[in-house]
């Protein structure tokens, strides 16, 4: 878990680096390298803090309270190992609590600067948050059916020892709808851009754009993570190969996170090359887009009824 | 396609920022050809990234500033501000002849000055426009790459 934990948190911005470098190979570019963004938290961290005249201990309290749901559910869900000591309390509801409380902090620390682009972004957020939500459970809930519970361990454990029964129509509508809101959590195209210089069009920028030096450090770190444990848990669902159980030996760990890594590594490198060559939806779009997951998600729900 | 570069910057780079120059683009009253070759500078061509630096949205992202054009009266405070806006260690960049001594803009009516005469300047990139190579030079100069 501890070994997770480490790899989750060493591993995001290596992830969001291969996705630029990604990017920029297919835009004809060289690109800053995979280890960019670790230069620019290093670089950050040693910046000066500034909070902008007028904010409270919210502006001051997103950051950490982010970066600390995030950790949270790095450790709790099966990414590495299916085994967390978190297992007992830490199920499908409470990851998916941590995730809305981490974004309402950073949409309440955007509030608070009082700027129109704060506020904007903060709406647009709870916008996309209140569709994702449901559709993370709902997707999740088709797959703990088969299972009978809502532990993600379980689930996974129970489809690692079966994989024949990923092939049925519940797990194709789950796996569509899990995709979907996958990308809006994590802010990518076609939903949010997060290479944007356009205010009006930014959703998870917005919120940040007056947060400067350690604090949006911890807000970038966190971001990655998030990403990273949202394509993780997709595999983990859909692709459970390799994860390690409990009790496992340092081999079956090691092979567990090298198989992590590559099936990661995979998705995000698909999420980036699929971006260069799509355009960002519209935002009265989007929620077109969330409803179609929702429908994709009940569907498997009740699929999973009528086909079990 | 841009290829990786050949050799390292001339100067080490500015050490606090070890390789990761963010900077937020000022104009001050350009006449738009410097942002142009920024754009250039940027674009595939030129892909000022390889060597860690980045355009972003917000002064409080940013460690550097990159000013053209001379500065007017309308955005004398706009650009004082932005710069108090900067968290420390943080640079100043005149992009260009009109950013440095106003160019062909000198005394005119809506001019408040240079660039120098509104913020403390670190780096001058001369030029009407200069052409991307000199903008990189100085952009290699501050991230070391």
């Amino acid at each position: 878990m501890v070994l997770q934990l480490l790899v989750v948190a060493a591993g995001a911005p290596l992830l969001v680096g291969l996705m630029r470098q990604i990017r920029a190979r297919l835009e004809g570019r060289a690109g800053a390298g995979v280890r960019q963004p670790w230069r620019d938290l290093r670089k950050l961290v040693r910046k000066e803090a500034i909070a902008p005249h007028g904010t409270g201990w919210l502006f001051r309290a997103a950051p950490p309270l982010l970066a600390g749901t995030t950790l949270v559910v790095a450790a709790a869900v099966p990414l590495v190992t299916a085994d967390s000591p978190l297992d007992g309390v830490a199920d499908l509801f409470a990851v998916a609590a941590l995730l809305a409380l981490g974004s309402v902090a950073l949409a309440l620390g955007g509030l608070d600067t009082g700027t129109a682009f704060g506020g904007m972004g903060a709406s647009r957020e709870m916008t996309v948050l209140a569709l994702v939500e449901p559709t993370i459970l709902l997707a999740v809930f088709a797959l703990s059916i088969r299972v009978g519970t809502t532990d993600l361990g379980a689930i996974v454990i129970a489809t690692a020892s079966s994989p024949l029964s990923l092939i049925s129509p519940v797990s194709l509508l789950a796996a569509v709808a899990l995709a979907v809101v996958t990308i809006a959590e994590s802010g990518r195209i076609p939903v949010d851009n997060p290479s944007t210089h356009l205010e009006l069009t930014m959703i998870h920028e917005a919120m940040i754009l007056e947060y400067a030096g350690p604090d949006l450090a911890l807000i970038e770190w966190a971001s990655a993570m998030r990403l990273t444990v949202m394509l993780g848990l997709f595999a983990g669902l859909f692709a459970p190969f390799g994860i390690a159980t409990a009790g496992a030996g340092p081999i079956a760990l090691l092979v567990a996170v090298v198989a992590f890594a590559v099936k990661v590594a995979l998705l995000g490198g698909v999420l980036a090359a699929g971006e260069v060559f799509m355009a960002k939806l519209r935002l009265f779009r989007i929620p077109e887009l969330l409803a179609g997951s929702f429908l994709m998600a009940l569907l498997a729900v009740a699929a999973s009824f009528f086909l079990a | 396609m841009a290829e990786p570069p050949l050799e390292r910057a001339k100067s080490p780079g500015v050490p606090e920022l070890a390789g990761s120059v963010q900077i937020r683009h000022v104009d001050a009253g350009s006449c738009n050809g410097c942002e142009v070759e920024i754009a250039s500078v940027f674009g595939p061509v030129y892909d000022a990234e390889r060597y860690g630096a980045r355009l972003v949205a917000s002064p409080r992202h940013a460690d550097a500033l990159l000013v053209t054009g001379p500065v007017t009266r309308n955005m004398e405070m706009a650009l004082r501000r932005t710069y108090e806006a900067v968290p420390e260690p943080r640079r100043v960049i005149a992009l260009g002849d009109c950013a440095r001594d106003c160019g062909v803009f000198a005394g005119a009516y809506g001019v408040a000055g240079a660039v120098g005469d509104v913020v403390p300047v670190d780096v001058e990139v001369p030029g009407c426009p200069p052409p991307p190579e000199a903008i990189i030079e100085a952009l290699r100069g501050m991230t070391g790459r």
